[in-house]
């Protein structure tokens, strides 16, 4: 498998490692039933996901849009806008 | 049979070699199966399950039956194929699965058992009684199937890997191939051309055909040539692509060292990554063997395979040869065969309207129903409309149409399609992005529709990826269609072979459709059909045809199973090149790891650093002896210890206090600069990741660190946080571990070491506990942290790492002159156990702070990663395993990390456990067995006596649970 890094360009997966579905919205205040959603559901869809991918060699985390059934590589963004 | 001016190479030089302790020649360019059939070699091997006689099958890498091994003692290999092992001078090949001889081999009755060994025979004949089941009949079994044995002894082969790019990979060097490469390369693409073969042109090079007014092998040549010289053309012969993964990544197998004479520098094997942006599969075809009766006896192999050894290699396999086929390839063996003289004995054709030219009896119509022989074919019976006569012949050359090689776009769940006309598989498009197909392994099986397949692959392939091809003209070849007719099986009372190399016949497989494994699935795991290591390439679709008939649906309607990577098989050996021993993980050594080991200091691993256990002085016979005296020497006077592998963070920005106070479970952004703080950082889900200290050095600049253990995962953590979490913070971190040179410098006699070494000598007034700040060593610009992990007066020092070598030897040196000197990790766990400083042995992933007893040290006061999951009622039950310290009642008895509490007299079974040890020493400094560990509502029981029982070493002791800090519980050593 191989990832189009928005930095480093096309790369082999080995640099990469996965942590599963990107959820972007961090609750707020006292454990809640939104932190247990947060910590421990997601989805497991089989088509498009959208996940959080780390490539090591650069400290880089990345959102990965792929399909889970045909594996291909929609998108690759970077979490956070450098600068 | 070697035909004199025939072949290739017909002047190429004699090899000796031998087989079997036979001493043989052959020529230059044979592989090996060719040179045992120069030499009328027929039997080469017994097959699997039934030890049968077996020969060579086919002239390629789909070999299922001339498995042979090739090399002598620790190296040799088992289970090479006859049919690719290319000769060299002084071979040494034997045969397998035969005792004491291939000729005479005692397990041949298994043939005679054949009746209970038929599918699923384990399933059924060895039932009774139960319990002979692993005691007598599987290691009976086991004993007797198999291939050829590894020598169990390490092998002293090595195999390389080695990555590849390129905008076209093109798969197999035949026709297609060739001119796919060609168009692409004339193209000024980059492009790799990979053949499983040594000498590239495929198909070619073992027929007699003109390709634009050439002998097919002299017009290939011309081609390699040209592709020989483009800069960006790769030739990549005795290379297999494997397997096709995702986003056009490749695996390729090359065989480095196996033709020539073993030699100490060249790899046997070379494992290619290769990534190509786009990919043309032109690998070509497989011929199918006919399920006649008897159809496994040495001398019966594929037509295509005799007119391959005919051709390529100038060697007959027969002296009388007889064809048989249900298509027009048995004709085209035929006349090869009579074009080189060699005696055609019978060319019988299935099909009722063929005609021959050829002077050779003819038989339409007619099919072959029996053979005879029992080391090698010696006669064959051919039965027409109920009449039957026999045939002498010692070889019987039989084609029952031919199957592209669609096994690469089945990688990625493609499912080929039945194509009625060619009654074959043919690949479904599109079944792995970025891959085309060409030529015969697409289904065309002309020479010139080939030719013209691979241009147009290679110019649609350029198009995609915006180059432009120019145009090639497609030369002049043969063109003649392919006529078959359906023979799957011929009927008759012998067993008919489908899978020669598991030992699968058409009764099998027509037994299986009986017991009702009638899913294609089913009767590929009850019969082990398509299972070797041939993958079924020889047998798979004559077996689906034939459970298609046995349970009257058609092929399609039956379905196929898949092929799966790797294409041909790897070592494993290949596959793991570089990454046995030493090469198994990288080693990260400390700027003192050559002073340590200079030492005579055993180096023990932590993760992939290398660290010092202990250091042995003359006289100490033992770890502990070295432990204990450096423990002691510690706390009476100076130790060094280097601390750089520990992970250290350059955090800046205006923004990195508020960034710190979130990643922490405590308050960083309060320190002052020039200060340090103890921090626990939580995972999300408020249990403990790590704990560490930060260092102030501006009001936008940190530096913290981390357990050497945790150092990767914290920095992964911290840049989730700084990208994912808080983009809103203006904050950059950076790993400075490797940096970093620092070294600890603990014990009462620490201001002496450091008044010699530092620059203008040391004062300790200004350097309160916990402070930090710069120094210079040697005109060094240095930084000095004044933290303890001992419980000593101590001291860290840090330079940049290109003087970490020397600071250290000067520290060391500094503190024996002192009466101290070196300690390493035996030491160092010691002091920190007798102190009560936590670990990973402690934060083991299930640890709150509640539970460490820092309940506190998660601030309310401002939002931090697993705040509110810390919060949850379960994690501060006081119910939980807390942690506390642990002191044996009686001093010669030992505690054990990973044993479990329970109370005095409770039955040790796991629903009366309480807690359980994390870490335990012998304390010099108490003289005493200690431990700390983790009891339920430990805090509330100190005083109390618990029994620690270890059921894995047989051990119980009772011990008093305490205080985890057992030595100087006020702190005054380490703080005024």
């Amino acid at each position: 498998m191989r990832l189009t890094c928005p930095f480093s360009g096309d790369r082999d997966s080995r640099e990469f490692s996965v942590r599963g579905g990107a959820v972007l919205e961090r609750p707020e205040g006292e454990w809640s039933a939104e932190w247990d959603a947060y910590l421990h559901l997601r989805e497991n869809p089989a088509g498009e996901s959208r996940e959080f991918w780390y490539h090591d060699p650069t400290g880089t985390w990345l959102i990965v849009t792929r399909n889970t059934v045909t594996h291909e590589v929609l998108s690759v963004e970077p979490a956070r806008e450098p600068g | 049979m070697r035909i004199a001016g025939r072949g290739l190479d017909p002047e190429g030089a004699a090899l000796a070699f031998s087989f079997d302790g036979k001493r043989l020649s052959g020529r230059e360019g044979d592989t090996l199966a060719a040179a045992l059939l120069a030499n009328d070699i027929r039997l080469v091997g017994r097959s699997f399950k039934y030890h049968r006689p077996r020969g060579i099958l086919t002239a390629g890498s789909e070999e299922p039956n001339a498995l042979v091994t090739v090399g002598e003692g620790a190296g040799a290999e088992p289970n090479i194929r006859a049919t690719v092992q290319e000769l060299h001078d002084g071979l040494v090949a034997v045969s397998q699965n035969r005792w004491p001889s291939l000729e005479r081999d005692i397990l041949s009755v298994n043939d005679l058992f054949a009746p209970f060994l038929s599918a699923g025979f384990y399933y059924k004949t060895f039932m009774w009684p139960r319990a002979f089941w692993e005691a007598i009949y599987e290691p009976i079994i086991r004993r007797a199937a198999g291939l050829g044995a590894l020598s169990g002894q390490p092998d002293p082969g090595r195999s390389e890997r080695a990555f590849a790019f390129c905008d076209l990979l093109v798969i197999g060097a035949g026709p297609a191939g060739l001119m796919a490469a060609l168009t692409a390369g004339r193209a000024g693409a980059r492009v790799i051309l990979a053949d499983e073969d040594a000498r590239m042109g495929g198909r070619l090079l073992a027929e007699r055909e003109e390709v634009d007014g050439a002998p097919g092998p002299v017009w290939a040549a011309g081609i390699v040539a040209e592709l020989a010289v483009m800069e960006n053309v790769r030739l990549m012969p005795r290379t297999t692509v494997t397997g096709a993964y995702d986003q056009g990544s490749y695996g390729a197998l090359e065989r480095v060292g196996h033709h020539v004479p073993r030699a100490e520098h060249l790899p046997r094997d070379c494992f290619w990554r290769i990534a190509a942006k786009r990919a043309v599969l032109c690998g070509g075809a497989l011929e199918r063997p006919l399920a006649l009766p008897d159809n496994d006896r040495p001398g019966i192999m594929t037509a295509g395979a005799v007119r391959a050894y005919l051709n390529r290699w100038g060697v007959s396999p027969g002296r009388a040869v007889a064809v048989f086929g249900n298509n027009d390839d048995a004709h085209r063996t035929a006349a090869d065969l009579c074009d080189a003289g060699v005696k055609v004995a019978a060319l019988i054709d299935a099909r009722e309207d063929a005609e021959t030219d050829l002077d050779v009896p003819f038989h339409s119509g007619a099919v072959v129903t029996g053979t005879k022989g029992r080391l090698g074919l010696t006669e064959i019976t051919v039965t027409k409309g109920g009449n039957s006569h026999t045939i002498q012949a010692d070889c019987l050359a039989m084609s029952g149409g031919w199957n592209p090689s669609v096994h690469l776009t089945c990688h990625m769940n493609g499912r080929p399609v039945w194509d009625e006309d060619l009654l074959a598989f043919v690949p479904s498009p599109g079944a792995v992005p970025g891959l085309r197909v060409a030529g015969a392994a697409n289904g065309t099986f002309s020479t010139a529709g080939c030719l013209a397949a691979g241009i147009t692959a290679a110019k649609e392939a350029l198009g995609e990826l915006g180059q432009t091809a120019p145009d090639i003209a497609v030369p002049e070849a043969e063109d003649r269609p392919y006529h078959i007719r359906a023979l799957w099986a011929v009927p008759g009372k012998a067993r008919a072979w489908l899978d020669f190399q598991n030992d699968v016949t058409v009764k099998d497989v027509t037994l299986a459709a009986q017991e009702n494994y009638r899913s294609v699935e089913h009767m590929k795991r009850y019969t082990t059909q398509g299972m070797a290591t041939d993958q079924g390439k020889n047998s798979n679709v004559a077996a689906l045809a034939v459970l298609a008939d046995a349970t009257g649906r058609t092929i399609p309607e039956t379905g196929t199973t898949t092929f799966r990577p790797p294409y041909s098989p790897v070592a494993i050996g290949a596959l793991g090149a570089g990454a046995e021993g030493p090469g198994f993980a990288p080693e990260r050594r400390t700027t003192s790891d050559a002073a340590s080991r200079d030492r005579g200091a055993p180096m023990i691993e932590a993760g992939l650093w290398f660290r010092p256990s202990y250091y042995p002085r003359p006289g100490e016979t033992t770890w502990r002896h070295s432990c204990d005296r450096e423990v002691r020497m510690v706390r009476a006077a100076v130790g060094v210890v280097d601390v750089s592998t520990l992970g250290k963070i350059d955090v800046q920005g205006p923004d990195a206090a508020a960034f710190l106070d979130f990643a922490y479970a405590g308050t960083m952004s309060t320190l002052k600069p020039g200060r340090v703080r103890y921090g626990l950082m939580l995972r999300e889900d408020g249990h403990v990741m790590d704990d560490g200290t930060a260092a102030r050095f501006a009001d936008g600049h940190y530096v913290i660190t981390t357990t050497t253990a945790a150092a990767g995962q914290v920095m992964t953590h911290l840049e989730f946080a700084r990208q994912v979490l808080r983009p809103d913070l203006d904050v950059q971190i950076a790993s400075a571990t490797e940096q970093w040179a620092q070294f600890a410098i603990a014990g009462p006699l620490a201001d002496e070491v450091l008044g010699a070494v530092l620059d203008g000598g040391f004062e300790s007034t200004g350097w309160p506990f916990m402070s930090h700040g710069a120094v210079a060593v040697g005109g060094v610009a240095a930084r000095l942290f004044r933290i303890s992990f001992s419980g000593e007066r101590g001291y860290e020092l840090a330079v940049p790492s290109r003087y970490g070598a020397s600071l250290y030897r000067l520290l060391v040196a500094q503190a024996e002159s002192l009466g101290g000197g070196a300690y390493g990790m035996e030491a160092l766990n010691v002091l920190r156990i007798e102190k009560g400083f936590i670990t990973h042995a402690e934060i083991d992933g299930r640890v709150t702070a509640f539970d460490l007893g820092m309940g506190r040290m998660v601030s309310q006061k401002k939002e931090s990663i697993g705040r509110a999951a810390a919060g949850r009622p379960g994690l501060l039950d006081p119910e939980r395993p807390q942690l506390v310290g642990l002191r044996v009642k009686e001093p010669d008895q030992a505690l054990f990390a990973g044993a479990h509490l329970f109370e005095k007299t409770a039955e040790a079974v796991r629903v009366n456990a309480q807690g359980h040890v994390s870490s335990n020493c012998w304390s010099p400094t108490l003289g005493t067995h200690l431990g700390i560990g983790f009891l339920t509502k430990g805090p509330e029981r100190y005083g109390e006596t618990v029994r620690m029982v270890d059921h894995l070493r047989g051990a119980e002791v009772l011990c008093e649970v305490c205080h985890p800090v057992f030595f100087d519980p006020e702190g005054g050593r380490m703080r005024d």
